[in-house]
């Protein structure tokens, strides 16, 4: 697919309550909606006015996440991140 | 558990995706009437503007995996509301302990008794 846009999840490991599951972090998927926008969880759970931000459905493939340990590479899983945890990214090559 | 999952840079503790879950129990259980308070509560205090479910997960998340291990769910969420009741300023921790004190006075059977 050449018209799908590309976002790869921050690799930040911060303490404090966030959002975005580690396992995605540092993987590239492409964007299946944008959704939002909703107030940011993060800011939330410490009582601050939570800033609105868009909250990106991406789809990554199994190879991606799980690399060779994945039982059916190309199977997909959808997971919603919030934009501030997106960059833009290239195309991941394929398994 | 891994050392990385409860250090202040690696992966949090709570933060389970891709562990191996085990077996999932699939049986319902009954909940007693003070787990249906907590719950109440919760809605109630969300209702009112005090804190929302990002504040509840944050303290949840900030008990430690030895609180997931020890304390049940709702023995958890009281917890959690508690603190986060206290930092919303809707009671003080005085106020709270002198109020407990007094409910334990009433007596081990408070809530079973029909009135008093």
């Amino acid at each position: 697919m050449t018209d799908r846009t590309y976002m790869r999840v921050r690799h930040d490991m911060p303490p404090g309550h966030v959002r975005t599951p580690a396992y995605l972090r540092g993987k590239i998927g492409w964007v299946e909606r944008t959704l939002g926008p909703f107030p940011n969880p993060e800011q939330l759970a410490y009582r601050q006015a939570g800033q609105p931000l868009p909250l990106m459905r991406l789809r990554f493939t199994m190879a991606e996440v799980w690399g060779d340990a994945a039982d059916i590479p190309q199977d997909t899983i959808d997971a919603e991140i919030y934009s501030h945890w997106l960059e833009p990214a290239d195309a991941p090559h394929a398994p | 558990m891994t050392d990385m999952q409860n250090t202040q840079t690696g992966r949090r503790w709570h933060d389970m995706g891709g562990d191996a879950a085990g077996p999932v129990p699939t049986q319902q259980h009954d909940f007693s009437l003070w787990e249906k308070r907590v719950d109440a509560l919760m809605i109630i205090a969300s209702a009112h503007g005090h804190f929302t479910v990002d504040g509840l997960r944050r303290v949840l998340e900030d008990m430690g995996p030895d609180a997931f291990e020890t304390m049940t769910y709702y023995e958890r969420w009281i917890a959690s509301v508690n603190q986060n009741l206290i930092e919303a300023g809707v009671y003080t921790t005085s106020e709270l302990a002198q109020r407990m004190t007094a409910v334990a006075a009433r007596g081990a059977t408070y809530g079973e008794a029909a009135s008093d």
